[in-house]
């Protein structure tokens, strides 16, 4: 099931609506390392409220794509991980370090806003020195 | 220790779409079987990781999981099963404690700390069998003394 990708001004949204085959979500990183810069976006914002699972594979894909990402000068942040999908990738040993993550898609976009706005323009009301 | 065979499903794994219905599967039957919301994630991720090394190492393989129960305890029992190369040291693929994310190893130190029995058996050339148990929660409140 392919993912969909919404863009929202300077940002993408992918929101996972089910559980994901391992091709889906090379899928999904592919499609975002690519429209990140078809749309100059910014940011991008992967929803995984919905994921059933997150397992070894699916952790190194996400963290993967942010790193992806970041290589191609925009920011990711990973958001609705659920207490208990936490808990279980805590005992794989999965951390997502160097990832970041929020706890929905309001926390990820404040994120975003913060991380990205001196990259549009609105530090014209900074004052110099 | 007496398996119920009524509730037994086999899942034949030969793609990673397969590895999809294994751990659908493995958790509608954990919730089916009392298990909290919480242990049926961990049971799914736990058959995710162990359908994940069939469709990577072994190419085909099945998951059964079914229920199991003992003289004072439910659970639930997964069965991953293959034909693979087999696995050369054991040992070696227990150890490594939390690396799974940036290794890739076999994640079965991983599976393990998710389940509460963990039993492997592998022969070179001839395959792997590993076997998992998750007791329900029942069984602690039932040991533990109460609380007033």
């Amino acid at each position: 099931m392919e993912v969909p990708i919404l863009k929202q001004s300077h940002y993408l949204i992918a929101s996972i609506q089910a559980a994901l085959t391992d091709a889906d979500l090379l899928q999904l990183r592919d499609a975002l390392a690519e429209k990140v810069g078809r749309f100059r976006s910014r940011g991008v914002i992967v929803d995984v409220t919905a994921l059933d699972v997150m397992d070894s594979f699916a952790s190194r894909t996400l963290r993967d794509l942010a790193h992806m990402i970041r290589l191609r000068g925009a920011e990711t942040v990973i958001v609705g991980i659920q207490p208990e999908v936490a808990l279980a990738m805590v005992q794989l040993g999965l951390t997502l370090e160097g990832v970041a993550t929020a706890l929905d898609l309001e926390e990820g976009l404040a994120f975003l806003n913060e991380k990205t706005q001196r990259h549009l323009g609105i530090e014209t009301n900074s004052p110099r020195k | 220790m007496i398996t119920a065979m009524n509730t037994e499903t086999t899942v034949p794994i030969n793609s990673d779409a397969d590895i999809v219905v294994a751990r659908q599967k493995s958790r509608e039957l954990a919730v089916h079987l009392g298990f909290s919301p919480t242990d049926s994630t961990l049971i799914a991720t736990a058959i995710s990781e162990l359908a994940r090394n069939i469709v990577l190492y072994a190419k085909h393989g099945e998951i059964i999981v079914g229920a199991v129960q003992n003289a004072s305890r439910y659970g639930i029992v997964v069965v991953a099963r293959d034909k693979g190369p087999g696995i050369p040291n054991i040992e070696q693929a227990m150890q490594g404690g939390y690396s799974t994310s940036r290794s890739l190893g076999l994640g079965l130190p991983g599976v393990k700390r998710l389940m509460d029995q963990f039993d492997i058996v592998s022969s070179l050339g001839a395959g792997t069998t590993v076997t998992v148990r998750k007791w329900r929660d029942a069984e602690r409140s039932y040991v533990l003394p109460t609380v007033s």
